[in-house]
C-alpha cells in the first residue's frame, strides 16, 4: 500500500567528507571518475605494532579545514566528520525555515568515539586520572554524532543513533524516513559517521582475516567482485542526506533529488560476523523494501551493493539480489562503490545511500573499479570502469547495507 | 621554576582561547570565566586540568568554584607554585 502523499519522503540536500572529496559533489564527481580514495597510511603502526596493513581509504580533506579549533578538540574524530557533512547537508537544501520541535536528527556510528576513549586510556595510564579532560565522556559516547548535529540545528524532535555496525549509517537513514511517515517531523537530518583508522580497530580487524593484504597496491586493494578479492580496505568520512516530507518540501519550493521510497529493516539471527549464506535476511530486507515503496521488480534499474570485497559477502549479496528480482535482474546495473572509497563502516550505508541518490538524479550508475576478472559467479550485471546511464522514465534503485551481528537494511531510492 | 603572574595570565589565556575559541587579548585579569568568557563548568574544568598540567600545580575542585575571574586564576596558580 502506498504511502499517504503528504507522508512521502524526498530528499532535498546532501553532504559528505571521504576518502573521495571534501564535499559531496567532489566526492561524487571522483566516483564518477573511477578514482581511488586508499593511500598507504603516514604511520609507523607496522613497525611498531606489527600490524600487518599499511593503507586505509583516510580522509581526503582533513576537518581542521572547515572547523574551529575549539570544535575540533571538543569532537572525536567521528563527530567532527558528521558535523561537516551535516553543514554542508543543511546548507545545500537550503538551509529550510522549520520548527525546531519538527526537525530531528538521526547521526549513527558503528562504532563511536574510538580515538577519544583510546586516548584517554592512555593519558590514564601514563600520567594518572588527574589528567583525563572532563570532555572524554560527551566526546566518546556514539550519540555524541547525532547530538552535535542536533545543538547545531536546534533539532528537537529527537536525536538519535542507531548502532548496527556497518549497516548502521543506513539504518540512520531509515529511521528518519520513519519518522517523518510517522508524523513526528517534517524535515529529518540524518546519516552515518566512522573514524576508526586506528591501529587497534585495524589490529582487530586484521585479527579476523577482513582486511586486504594487498599492501604493494593500495589502489588496487578494494575490488569487489573480482575473482582475486581479499578482504576490504577501512575507510572513514560521514555522509548526511536532509530528508523532509514532500509536503513539506513543495510548500518551500525545494529542490528534490530524490523519493526516499522505501525501507527494509530485517536480522539474519544466524552467526555474530557470517551472513546466512542462504541470504534469507538479506532477501527479506530487499523484499520488505520494495513493498514499503510499493516499487516492482521490473523498475529496479540500479543497485549499490553492500560489496566490501570479502570472498563470501560478496557473492552472498549477489545470489540474494537474482532470488529477490529473478529475471528483472538482468537489466540491473550493479555497482560497489566500496572500490572506490573503501569501507567506512558506519557511515558505508549513508554514504552509499548518497551515491544512490544521486544515481537516480542523475540517472547515472557509478563504477566498480579493480574488477580485472569478474568472478564467474556474479550473477548480476556490473557497471565496471565507467558509469553507465540509466534509463528514462520512472526508475528504482536499491542500496543494500549489512553489519556485522547480522543487521540487514534496504533503502529504496525513486525518481522525484 | 616559579612563573611570574604575567606569565600565568598568559599561559592561561592560550588555555582558554583554545577551549572557547576568542582571542587570547579578551581573557584579561577582570573577566568573569562564566558570566564574560561564557564558560560552562564542563570547559572550566578542561581549562583546569590543562593549567594543573602547564603550571605545574594541583587546582583542588572547592578551590575551583572560588576562581570568579581569571585574576583570581593568576592570583590561585601563583600562589600554589611556592
Amino acid at each position: 500500500m502506498t504511502a499517504p502523499a503528504s507522508r512521502d519522503v524526498v530528499v532535498t540536500g546532501l553532504g559528505a567528507t571521504t576518502p573521495l572529496g571534501g564535499d559531496a559533489p567532489s566526492t561524487w564527481a571522483a566516483a564518477l571518475a573511477g578514482e581511488s580514495g586508499a593511500r598507504t597510511m603516514d604511520n609507523d603502526w607496522s613497525e611498531t605494532y606489527g600490524i600487518p596493513v599499511t593503507f586505509a581509504a583516510t580522509i581526503k580533506e582533513h576537518p581542521s579545514e572547515k572547523l574551529s579549533r575549539p570544535e575540533m578538540k571538543r569532537m572525536d574524530p567521528s563527530t567532527q566528520y558528521a558535523m561537516i557533512a551535516a553543514r554542508e547537508a543543511w546548507q545545500d537544501a537550503g538551509a529550510p525555515e522549520v520548527d525546531g520541535e519538527r526537525l530531528g536528527a538521526v547521526v549513527s556510528s558503528g562504532i563511536g568515539g574510538i580515538w577519544t576513549t583510546l586516548d584517554a586510556w592512555d593519558t590514564l595510564q601514563e600520567r594518572g586520572a588527574r589528567r583525563v579532560l572532563p570532555m572524554t565522556v560527551p566526546m566518546l559516547m556514539p550519540n555524541s554524532p547525532a547530538a552535535y548535529v542536533s545543538l547545531e540545528l536546534g533539532a528537537q524532535a529527537g536525536a538519535h543513533a542507531l548502532v548496527s555496525a556497518c549497516a548502521s549509517g543506513a539504518e540512520a537513514i531509515g529511521y528518519g524516513i520513519d519518522m517523518i511517515r510517522a508524523g513526528r517531523a517534517d524535515v529529518v537530518v540524518c546519516g552515518g559517521t566512522e573514524a576508526t583508522i586506528h591501529p587497534m580497530p585495524i589490529a582487530a580487524f586484521a585479527a579476523s582475516r577482513t582486511l586486504s593484504l594487498r599492501n604493494d597496491d593500495p589502489q588496487g586493494a578494494s575490488r569487489p567482485y573480482d575473482v582475486d578479492r581479499d578482504g576490504f580496505v577501512i575507510g572513514e568520512g560521514a555522509a548526511v542526506v536532509v530528508l523532509e516530507s514532500a509536503e513539506h518540501a513543495a510548500a518551500r519550493g525545494a529542490r528534490v533529488y530524490a523519493k526516499m521510497a522505501g525501507v527494509g529493516l530485517s536480522s539474519d539471527a544466524y552467526h555474530i560476523t557470517s551472513p546466512d549464506p542462504e541470504g534469507k535476511g538479506q532477501v527479506a530486507a530487499m523484499r520488505r523494501s520494495l513493498a514499503d515503496a510499493d516499487v516492482d521488480g521490473a523498475e529496479v534499474v540500479h543497485v549499490n551493493a553492500h560489496a566490501t570485497s570479502t570472498k563470501v559477502g560478496d557473492l552472498t549479496e549477489t545470489r540474494s539480489i537474482r532470488t529477490v528480482l529473478g529475471d528483472d535482474t538482468d537489466h540491473v546495473r550493479l555497482s560497489a562503490t566500496k572500490s572506490m572509497t573503501g569501507h567506512l563502516l558506519g557511515g558505508a550505508g549513508a554514504l552509499e545511500a548518497l551515491f544512490t541518490i544521486k544515481a537516480v538524479h542523475e540517472r547515472l550508475a557509478p563504477p566498480t573499479i579493480n574488477v580485472v576478472t569478474p568472478d564467474p559467479e556474479l550473477q548480476v550485471p556490473l557497471v565496471r570502469d565507467e558509469p553507465a546511464t540509466l534509463p528514462d522514465g520512472d526508475i528504482a534503485a536499491v542500496n543494500n547495507s549489512f553489519g556485522f551481528g547480522g543487521h540487514n537494511v534496504a533503502l529504496t531510492v525513486t525518481n522525484a | 621554576m616559579a612563573h611570574t603572574s604575567s606569565e600565568i595570565l598568559d599561559g592561561l589565556a592560550e588555555i582558554v582561547a583554545e577551549e572557547t575559541g576568542l582571542p587570547t587579548d579578551t581573557v584579561t585579569a577582570e573577566k568573569s570565566f562564566t558570566d564574560d568568557l561564557d564558560i560552562d563548568s564542563l570547559s572550566m574544568m578542561t581549562i583546569v586540568t590543562h593549567a594543573e598540567d602547564k603550571f605545574g600545580v594541583r587546582i583542588p575542585d572547592d578551590e575551583v568554584k572560588n576562581l570568579t575571574t581569571v585574576g583570581d586564576a593568576v592570583t590561585y596558580i601563583e600562589g600554589a607554585q611556592s
